[in-house]
């Protein structure tokens, strides 16, 4: 009773704010604008907002609230197409639609796959609104049930999707997960601010690796590169099949994994300090264990799109949650909103635990104007979808340099710095070979996702535990064991086993032939290497700061452990054994036209360039000789490609106010922008 | 763009030439671009703080330019103010905002510090306030000492003992407390959110942080406020917040609490601290090299910005209440922050390596 006697006359006022024709011309505004950005891999909602930002000074609230929310709503929509048509994961929400929307678009049938995303999309966001309008009122108490270790067995409950995703051979999808891990500890440690892996001579290491790098590098890369070797367009088939209505009839045929995973995606999402980074995963998990023939995912299986979809919108709609009750933002674009929130009207507004008290009738605007550009959105997303599916039937080589572009560009933004392409380049390396020799890529990139939580997590759950179990055993068991934390552990532990028996059903790199034993063996050696030389760094960190040594001892540890073992393996099969996994020995890339280290090299190229010449001239120089002599492209319309290129670039920089990475030219030598 | 930005210069050289005698001096800068560089993301307190003044500051600038914040985090923000240090001045249209975490390892010598503020231009700075608080069992044992807190194990979410929680963290280990930091939370929010939880029994928060998020708590009985880091009077002598004046500080518990200490190096090492993180906490700077006309030119547009009509109201959810420094007073406020005796300096690097393990790279 209670909650109709305060929500109904709130909603009722948020419907009379929300149902203006001006408020709605800025929520399609603010869609678009988020569309346009969104199909950028690595910009998403965060660029967009701090666009708006000079105008938001003042504005009227409900509409300055229109024109953000319309933006941020979008990103996990748009970025589907850069996902399933690329294979590049737009950001983090869009990381488990690349297993099944990238090799659907291959198979020819993009179209069918994005209105299936996009399908999932809105219900997801419609259901995490829904939801959100009668929870709301209630979620105090139930965020705060979630203290340390439940979100510590959350982040290992995501851990666990690795059992999923660890392909034929288990261990070395450990192993993966464990060098993602160990990956994602690089830098400046939380606790004491002792150094792994980095120094201060190199300043850009102490930061640790960005997620936009390492997503791009460990699926992009490889892809383009592999694409561009065989000089195909992405989709195999010349005629496009599946057009945009299959996709939709795709996702009806599942509603209930939809339903499903659009929960799975407001529960998590309501927790904050977590944000989107798992979501995707544990969907994408849980749309395996629930579907009866496994052996389609990895290669264009639709239930992997639909799960991970309806989740990633539905989580926006949680995310809300920490925003708006207790001020703490679930994601970086979040935390930009909410200090925009603050420069709208008379700055009456705030975003904090006052809100649902002052301003029910705004909080309900905001869940409502989220599902609303939910729905605008995803209506102009499918209605584009099947003319930009023709993309996939492009000849790839003229596509290639555009996206080494779009991806430099998109990685250089997330740290300014000339090293973001360095990384990118070092991290596209491993993405390479893992892809080539068989090691899971979604294993690796889990585990990077999840280093940072699982070890703060861990390290503060301990401590805080410490000090219960000082004060009585009772309290301490208490405080681990709480009801949440035996449910979580119980679904991990079941879906641990159940994951190990159907990952070797799920294929993500297809049927790899093993060949010869040289190759796969010196990777792993070199893998081993990296492993056991971070364990030796970590152990180099003194004693009194014992929390930033543990973590990167036992995970890397383990995974040395895990590359002994299976060198152990190697030592004693046959070379026509599985772990001899080569892709250089059969199929696409073995047949392919060019070889790798050519292919690569163009790429290397334009990062050379960039560093003597700045990104522009050496973007120039770059599409040019790649048409001519790469795509064989007479000096003409080789001119006029590098010329959109190049325009196109300073277009998105100059509207966004971003810079390009400047190389030594620029140190010596003042350049008028956009040489700068 | 170069080409007419430097006719832009030359005809305001030129007016300020034939002008310098009848006014003051004032380049018009329309339809020029000021970039104001913040060392952090765009998600932080900081980049608040410059969007909520960079449409102000265009109003009351000459000509109406346009305002832009860019960020350039990296390195805790000694990335973007090492890059600020090897800027010279060009047009007058770069500004750039430090906080108190660029401050503190300037102050702390860390190496990868290749800045030294005395060489830029300060031209307006705000201060914000603190205030710790506890949770309702420990605050019942609260008599304005901590005379009986010094048995009780607190836990404290931190972000970091060589950031701005240096200065609880100390002001607690004087009064004898046990406080066990907790360090890895990624906001002050966290931080408030884990002691909410009952997982922390011990907390603070900036002025505005503890007006929104932590005074319902207060209400709601669930949380006892213990001490207010104060604030500086015309003699920087610390005396009651004015946003709080019913909580005393932690100078007034310090004195009446056993043990504790308001002289010595132990106190020099707080206050100085204290003045850097949060009387004079942020602060927009001029490169080196300035000249005075564009100084002034900065100086006038915010004391325009201050006298704005609604500027208290405005800026009071958005900044705070604190005053905002403009010109000299923004020198002052720079001239405290930045110069801390060498005695006090060693106290804090020994403490923390002795309390917390953190060993500070000297240069």
């Amino acid at each position: 009773m209670e909650f109709l006697t305060a929500a109904l006359p709130a909603l009722g006022e948020a419907a009379g704010l929300i149902f203006q024709p001006v408020v709605l011309g800025y929520l399609v505004l603010g869609v678009v604008m988020g569309l346009a950005i969104g199909v950028f891999p690595g910009l998403g909602g965060i660029a967009g907002l701090s666009l708006l930002l000079p105008f938001m000074f003042g504005m009227e609230p409900v509409l300055g609230l229109a024109l953000m929310i319309g933006m941020v709503a979008v990103v996990p929509t748009s970025d589907t197409f850069a996902s399933v048509l690329m294979g590049i994961p737009g950001s983090s929400a869009s990381q488990a639609t690349v297993l099944d929307g990238f090799p659907m678009a291959r198979k020819g049938e993009a179209a069918r796959a994005l209105s299936a995303a996009f399908a999932s999309s809105l219900f997801g966001g419609l259901v995490g609104a829904t939801f959100l309008t009668v929870f709301i009122l209630a979620a105090r108490p139930v965020v705060l049930a979630f203290g340390l270790p439940e979100m510590l067995m959350v982040t290992i409950l995501g851990l666990s999707m690795v059992a999923i995703l660890a392909g034929r051979i288990a261990l070395k999808g450990l192993a993966a997960a464990g060098l993602g891990l160990m990956v994602g500890t690089i830098g400046e440690a939380d606790a004491g601010g002792s150094l792994r892996m980095a120094t201060y001579e190199i300043p850009y290491l102490t930061d640790g690796l960005k997620l936009v790098i390492v997503g791009l590098g460990i699926f992009a890369i490889p892809e383009i590169v592999s694409l561009l070797r065989q000089d195909k367009s992405i989709s195999r088939t010349a005629t496009l099949g599946g057009g945009w209505l299959d996709g939709v009839r795709d996702w009806f045929a599942n509603i209930w994994l939809s339903v499903r995973c659009s929960l799975i995606g407001v529960a998590v999402g309501v927790i904050p300090g977590l944000g989107g980074s798992v979501v995707d995963w544990i969907a994408y998990g849980h749309a395996v264990q629930t579907t009866r023939d496994k052996s389609q995912f990895g290669k264009g299986e639709v239930r992997g799109i639909v799960g991970p979809e309806s989740s990633n919108n539905a989580k926006e709609g949680g995310g809300l949650v920490p925003t708006l009750l207790f001020g703490i933002p679930g994601s970086g674009s979040m935390a930009v909103f909410i200090g925009a929130v603050a420069l709208l009207g008379s700055g009456d507004i705030e975003v904090g635990p006052s809100m649902l008290k002052n301003n029910l009738d705004i909080t309900y605007s905001i869940v409502w104007l989220l599902a609303l550009a939910n729905v605008v959105g995803t209506l102009l997303c499918i209605a584009s979808s099947s003319g930009i599916a023709r993309l996939t039937t492009i000849r790839f080589t003229l596509v290639a340099p555009f996206l080494f572009m779009l991806i430099a560009f998109a990685a250089f933004q997330s740290g300014q710095d000339l090293f973001d392409l360095v990384a990118l380049f070092a991290i596209g390396l491993i993405g390479i070979f893992l892809r080539r020799f068989d090691w899971s890529r979604p294993a690796f990139l889990i585990g990077f996702v999840l280093s940072n939580p699982a070890e703060t997590f861990t390290n503060q759950a301990y401590q805080i535990a410490a000090s219960r179990f000082r004060r009585g055993f009772e309290e301490g068991i208490e405080y681990i064991f709480s009801p949440i934390v035996i449910v979580l552990l119980v679904v991990t532990v079941v879906s641990i086993f159940f994951g190990i028996r159907q990952a070797k059903t799920i294929q993500a790199e297809g049927d790899v032939q093993s060949g010869t034993k040289r190759a796969p063996l010196v990777f792993l050696l070199l893998f081993t290497a990296y492993l056991a030389i971070a364990v030796i760094d970590a152990s180099t960190i003194p004693d009194d700061v014992f929390t930033d040594k543990v973590f990167p001892l036992t995970i890397g540890a383990i995974s040395v452990l895990c590359c002994l073992l299976l060198l152990f393996r190697m030592m004693t099969r046959p070379e026509t054994d599985t772990i001899f996994a080569d892709k250089e020995v059969s199929g696409d890339d073995a047949e392919a036209g060019h070889g790798l280290w050519p292919t690569l090299a163009w790429f290397g190229g334009l990062l050379v360039l960039s560093a003597v010449f700045g990104f522009i001239i050496a973007l120039a120089a770059f599409l040019l000789a790649f048409f001519r002599m790469r795509a064989g492209l007479e000096w003409g319309r080789a001119a006029i490609l590098t010329a959109c290129g190049i325009a196109f670039m300073c277009l998105v920089a100059g509207l966004l106010n971003r810079d390009f990475p400047p190389g030594l030219l620029q140190s010596l030598v003042e350049l008028p922008w956009p040489l700068t | 763009m170069a080409v007419k930005s430097k006719l832009v210069r030359c005809l305001a050289g030129g007016l300020v030439a034939a002008a310098a005698a009848a006014m003051p001096a004032q380049a018009d800068m329309s339809g020029k671009t000021v970039t104001w560089v913040i060392p952090f993301s765009e998600t932080g307190g900081s980049a608040k703080w410059a969007n909520f003044f960079a449409p102000l500051l265009k109003e009351a600038l000459p000509g109406k330019p346009t305002v832009v914040v860019k960020f350039m985090p990296g390195a805790g923000s000694t990335k973007g103010a090492n890059w600020f240090q090897r800027q010279k001045h060009k047009d007058g249209t770069l500004l750039f905002g430090s906080s108190g975490s660029t401050q503190f390892p300037y102050l702390l010598g860390d190496r990868r510090v290749r800045y030294e503020y005395k060489d830029w231009n300060p031209v307006m700075a705000t201060g914000t306030g603190g205030v710790a608080y506890l949770d309702k069992k420990s605050g019942a044992m609260f008599d304005g000492t901590a005379n009986k807190l010094k048995d009780i194990e607190f836990i404290y979410g931190s972000q970091g003992a060589t950031r701005l929680d240096l200065v609880p963290l100390l002001a607690w280990q004087m009064l004898g407390m046990k406080v066990e930091p907790v360090f890895g939370i990624k906001g002050r929010g966290d931080g408030r959110l884990m002691f909410e939880r009952g997982e922390a029994n011990i907390d603070y928060q900036t002025s505005s942080a503890y007006l929104a998020g932590s005074m319902p708590l207060v209400k709601a009985g669930t949380a006892v406020p213990m001490m207010s880091w104060g604030a500086l009077d015309a003699n920087g002598t610390i005396v009651r917040d004015p946003t709080f004046p019913d909580i005393a500080t932690f100078k007034e518990v310090c004195e009446a609490t056993d043990g504790c200490a308001t002289e010595g190096d132990a106190w020099d090492a707080w206050k100085a601290f204290f003045v850097a993180g949060f009387p004079s906490q942020k602060i927009a700077f001029l490169p080196r090299g300035t000249p005075q006309d564009v100084i002034d030119t900065y100086v006038t547009a915010f004391n325009k910005v201050k006298a704005r009509p609604d500027f208290a109201k405005i800026s009071a959810k958005r900044v705070g209440k604190y005053p905002m420094f403009v010109g000299d007073g923004a020198k002052a406020a720079l001239g405290t922050a930045t110069s801390v005796p060498e005695t006090a300096k060693s106290f804090v690097i020994g403490w923390l390596k002795e309390a917390y393990g953190v060993s500070l790279k000297k240069k």
